[in-house]
């Protein structure tokens, strides 16, 4: 008589005890974070201030400062996006709503999952050979850009494509019998409806690539640089270049001015993130989604 | 009445199949000018794929192919040098859910001027539209809301009036009324005796008192099958084929 109430205790308890647990691994994770952004914070913010903004790197710790690298970064992500992002949405708005599925569409779409998942190192040797190398762009920025933007590129097409795909086909249909062609379809309905998803792949990307070090010492980024890069064909360093070499000083002050340099590189970051969000709230008051 | 009117739009010997399922086969089925035309059968019958081969819907599905051919204003709107996007500025559609876009009232009915290079008289267009569907009254206040705050039947006649903004010559209807209540279906088939003045409309429905209520001309299709085709009463009331009668009179489907 009692076998059911004590089944759906038993039932309630597991469902009770596996919310528990999800609960903790979250913690888990959040905690981690929590402590390493307390101890760089710790350790960093003393000197973390104007002049560490304003100065360049220097042999004596309390002279040296994170322009150069802030500068560099800040050119680099600027550039990768503006080659990068077009290109990857484009990219998915044509795998999505003009290429036939077919031997060649599969065939494409393998491939860009799979130099998704290439190690970045090898992407800087493909940089130092084409870019660097054959194109001549020696180590420029446009040289480092233009190799991060092959290593997002996958990113940002594998994230367009899904947020193309979710929007309804309903709402596509509905406007081709309205007598629209296909630019038109996917100018006014598909691209303003997959923009927010579009964003978040975009800002996932870049956030990526703001925090790669391993292809840009590849082409050679990694070295003293003492001036703010004027234009894409200068030579540049990064805020994880600065931050490395930093780290890999035996002075304990050094270590100090890397975490004030993480910090920054955080602070670049939270800034993008914040900027997409701003932009996909405004985006979604004016389209009533 | 039925009887005194042009043929507007024609399917000869039509076959449409996904890959290589029949969904209609062999169909000739006349559609006369201002005139509603209704096509019932029972779920899976191919109603809703002859209906959407008319302004090639289908075009967007893998690997429909279509034989035969369907003529409008006596062209083949499937002859190669046919150009699907001027099919669908004649021939619109309105879809089983209400589908507006995520945009104001104003917007949604604007939207196939706009892209057509029709930008003069925008306001114009836009009431005309609105009063054709039956709905300026409701709306002329808020054209600029979203058209999401609309209610099921509002919304589902703003998609008339989206559809109606380019003054198409024929409108077909895909089980318009399916998702609505009694009272806005009613308006809505209220709405179809007006608009059969100035245009041709082909609805699809699943609900028979429908059909009996608003169409001249009814089309019973089964398995893919065009089983019987005529007058809508004649069809109610003494349809020829065995079938037809089972089916019009409740004992399957």
């Amino acid at each position: 008589m009692n076998t059911q109430a004590q089944r759906l205790k038993k039932r309630h308890q597991i469902s009770a005890a596996f919310k528990l647990f999800c609960l903790s691994v979250t913690c888990l994770a959040v905690a981690i974070l929590g402590i390493l952004i307390l101890e760089v914070t710790l350790l960093g913010l003393p000197w973390l201030n104007f002049d560490f903004l304003t100065r360049f790197p220097s042999r004596f710790p309390e002279k040296a400062g994170i322009l150069a690298g802030l500068a560099g970064t800040l050119w680099l992500v600027t550039l990768t996006a503006a080659i990068a992002i077009p290109i990857g949405v484009l990219a998915a708005v044509y795998l999505e709503e003009y290429a036939k599925p077919g031997r060649v569409s599969t065939f494409i779409t393998i491939n860009i999952a799979n130099l998704a998942g290439v190690p970045s190192i090898v992407y800087g040797i493909i940089g130092l050979a084409i870019f660097v190398r054959f194109f001549g762009l020696d180590r420029s920025v446009l040289a480092g850009a233009m190799t991060m933007s092959l290593l997002i590129l996958p990113v940002i097409i594998i994230a367009s494509r899904e947020a193309i795909k979710a929007v309804p086909s309903s709402l596509r249909q509905v406007a081709f019998a309205l007598g629209a062609t296909r630019w038109q379809v996917t100018r006014d309905h598909v691209l303003p409806q997959a923009m927010p998803g579009i964003l978040t792949g975009v800002i996932l990307a870049l956030s990526r690539a703001i925090g790669e070090t391993a292809p840009l010492i590849m082409i050679g980024a990694l070295t003293y640089i003492a001036f703010v890069p004027e234009g894409p064909m200068d030579e540049f360093t990064a805020l994880p270049i600065q931050i490395y070499n930093w780290t890999s000083r035996p002075q304990e002050a050094f270590h100090e001015l890397a975490s004030a340099g993480i910090i920054v590189l955080l602070l670049v970051l939270l800034i993008m993130n914040a900027t997409a969000v701003w932009i996909r709230y405004r985006g979604s008051k004016n389209k009533f989604m | 009445m039925t009887q005194t009117s042009e043929v507007l739009l024609q399917a000869n010997a039509v076959s449409i199949a996904y890959g290589d399922q029949l969904a209609v086969k062999t169909v000739t089925l006349p559609i006369y000018q201002h005139r509603i035309t209704s096509i019932i059968g029972p779920s899976g019958c191919g109603k809703s794929t002859l209906l959407r081969s008319f302004n090639r819907m289908n075009d967007f599905i893998d690997q429909v192919t279509l034989t035969g051919e369907i003529s409008f204003n006596d062209q083949n709107i499937y002859a190669p040098d046919a150009d699907p996007v001027a099919v669908r500025l004649n021939i619109g559609m309105v879809f089983q859910k209400p589908n507006p876009f995520p945009k104001t009232i104003y917007d949604n009915v604007a939207w196939a001027p706009k892209i057509n290079g029709l930008k003069d008289n925008m306001d114009d267009r836009v009431e005309q539209a609105l009063k054709q569907a039956a709905l300026w009254d409701e709306v002329k206040d808020r054209l600029h809301e979203s058209a999401l705050n609309l209610s099921g039947g509002q919304q589902q006649r703003l998609c008339i009036a989206r559809a109606l903004a380019m003054n198409p010559l024929v409108l077909l209807m895909d089980e318009p009324c399916s998702a609505l209540d009694p009272v806005s279906t009613a308006r809505i088939e209220d709405l179809l005796f007006e608009l059969k003045e100035k245009l041709t409309i082909v609805i699809v429905t699943h609900n028979m008192q429908q059909a009996a209520r608003v169409s001249d001309f009814t089309a019973f299709m089964e398995n893919g099958i065009l089983i019987e085709y005529g007058p809508t009463e004649t069809l109610f009331t003494n349809p020829e084929n065995q079938r037809t009668e089972e089916y019009v009179t409740g004992r399957f489907g």
